[in-house]
């Protein structure tokens, strides 16, 4: 398979503080990947990396044959349109309604007339089950809302490559359906994607591989099949938090 | 301690020149928010308009009353009209506006880019592909430069006002006399001068307030510590500069 995304001896450090120290794995096209890791890992700090919200020490990010890590931030703009990040709060612009917040992207950097935007809008709006939302401040909505409108908003230019954080954390059972009902049906538009998780029966549901973090390092790197084997004990504990909850 | 801090204000004074530059080059080229500069106008300018007016007003009063009976004494109340608008103009107006901006402006601009800050929404801007500097900054520090000036300059103008109701009410001075006596004062330079000046408090406070937005990293508490600073930094940097600032202008105009 294409690959679409590759990091290669990904180091960063916070001052002293060590967060990576040689991360490497790919993502192919098409393929969705999760990202698992304790809390304090270094997965926002790494997904930020991807499209250069943090500037890493050292190593590589090569996203169609092209490095990207030593782009200057107006040359990374471009490549941010293909890569959307979508944060882990949401941070959805709380000064205006959510239709601005989803036609945001589509002003910048599409030519489309205003009517196009307003249509293109109520699709994502309807595609992150949101209809009746447009008119709303960020303020008016729930915790899992707030999320559904960052994905609708992420998802505006068409990217390649969507990044999600922690989408489903914090979101009741319901909303979590909603979720990793979206996120499969990017899955089958051909999206890649990564989506860091610390829910594994989420990750099972939607992920076509996952990558394990640890001390700075990737511990594990393989199917789901390979992770519901694994013999390894580091592997086993994310199997065994998920029987605790 | 004091090695410590000087490195910290060196360091900070190194990042403001940056950050002065990136927005010189952001001012001057494409994409320019045109809305979101009228925005900014609307809501600083236009917002500061009523307190500029009054706190001009009342200087205007004030000042013509205390020179009044002040001067009386030697015989001097011709000299009201003159001193009251001069003074006024090239200093009163400026810091107590720039003063009056600061508070109100530079807290704001502060307050509101460290919340910004501290929920992602900077980082939202970037990682849909465009730039704070040209979303957030630009616009706010251009309608500071635009409107900081005038205000001054409408400040002075309400205090003229003031003046001339005063001077008849109290010593009986024809208006027309006054209004002459300061027009034979002032010159376009005393007008032009004032604006200058204020032009580059205006680039103090929010340059000050939004390079401490974007330095705000945690909470509420974050974003409190963060406009008290810019309210005490703008205010002192005003104050000192303008002896400077007006020490030039005396030699390039006098
Ligand atoms: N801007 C920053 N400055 C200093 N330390 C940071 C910064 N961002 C993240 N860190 C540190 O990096 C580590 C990883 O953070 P993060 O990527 O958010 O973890 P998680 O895997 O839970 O998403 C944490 O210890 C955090 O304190
Ligand atoms: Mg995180």
């Amino acid at each position: 398979m294409e690959t679409i995304l590759e990091v290669k001896n990904l180091a960063k450090s916070f001052d002293e503080k060590e967060v990576h120290r040689d991360v490497s794995f790919s993502l192919a096209r098409g393929e969705t990947l999760g990202l698992l890791g304790h809390s304090g890992t270094g997965k926002s700090v790494l997904l930020r990396s991807l499209i250069g919200l943090e500037h890493i020490d050292r190593g590589q990010i090569i996203y169609r044959n092209r490095r990207i890590d030593d782009l200057t931030e107006t040359e990374l703009f471009p490549v941010r349109t293909k890569i959307s990040y979508s944060f882990q709060s949401g941070a959805l612009f709380d000064s205006v309604s959510v239709f601005e917040n989803i036609a945001y992207p589509l002003f910048e950097h599409t030519k489309l007339s205003e009517a196009e935007v307003a249509r293109k809008v109520r699709e994502l709006l309807r595609i992150v089950n949101l209809e009746d939302a447009e008119d709303l401040m960020p303020s008016d909505l729930s915790g899992g809302m707030q999320k559904r409108v960052g994905l609708a908003r992420s998802m505006a230019l068409d990217p390649d490559i969507l990044l999600y954080d922690e989408p489903t954390a914090g979101l009741d059972p319901m909303n979590i359906e909603k979720v990793v009902d979206l996120i499969n049906r990017c899955r089958e538009r051909g999206f890649s994607g990564i989506l860091v998780t610390h829910d594994i029966p989420v990750a099972r549901r939607v992920c076509d591989r996952l990558v394990i973090i640890n001390e700075g390092q990737v511990h594990f790197d393989g199917s789901v099949a390979e992770f519901n084997s694994s013999d390894d004990d580091f592997v086993k504990t994310f199997l065994l938090n998920e029987r605790a909850v | 301690m004091t090695i410590t801090k000087f490195k910290e204000n060196l360091v900070i004074t190194g990042e403001l020149t940056l950050m002065f530059r990136d927005f010189l080059v952001a001012s001057v080229t494409k994409p320019f928010y045109w809305g979101r500069l009228f925005e900014q106008i609307i809501h600083l300018g236009i917002g500061s308009l009523s307190i500029t007016v009054v706190i001009g007003f009342v200087t205007g009063l004030l000042m013509t009353l205390q020179f009044g009976y002040g001067l009386a004494t030697f015989g001097g109340t011709l000299y009201v009209p003159g001193i009251v608008s001069v003074s006024l103009l090239r200093e009163l107006a400026p810091i107590f506006t720039s003063l009056l901006i600061a508070g109100r402006i530079g807290s704001g601009i502060s307050a509101e880019i460290g919340a910004m800050n501290v929920t992602q929404q900077v980082d939202a801007i970037r990682a849909l592909g465009t730039s704070p500097m040209r979303v957030l900054v630009v616009p706010r520090m251009l309608a500071a430069i635009i409107s900081l000036p005038l205000l001054a300059t409408l400040s002075a103008f309400m205090g003229i006002i003031g003046g001339i109701i005063i001077a008849y009410l109290e010593f009986n001075m024809p208006m027309g006399f006054y209004v002459n006596k300061v027009l034979a004062f002032l010159h376009f330079s005393d007008v032009f001068g004032s604006m200058l000046k204020c032009s580059f408090f205006a680039v103090i406070i929010s340059l000050l307030a939004c390079y401490k937005g974007f330095k705000t990293t945690e909470g509420t508490k974050g974003v409190g510590e963060a406009t008290t600073w810019v309210v005490v930094r703008a205010s002192i940097t005003i104050l000192i500069s303008d002896f400077f600032l007006s020490k030039i202008l005396l030699l390039l105009f006098a």
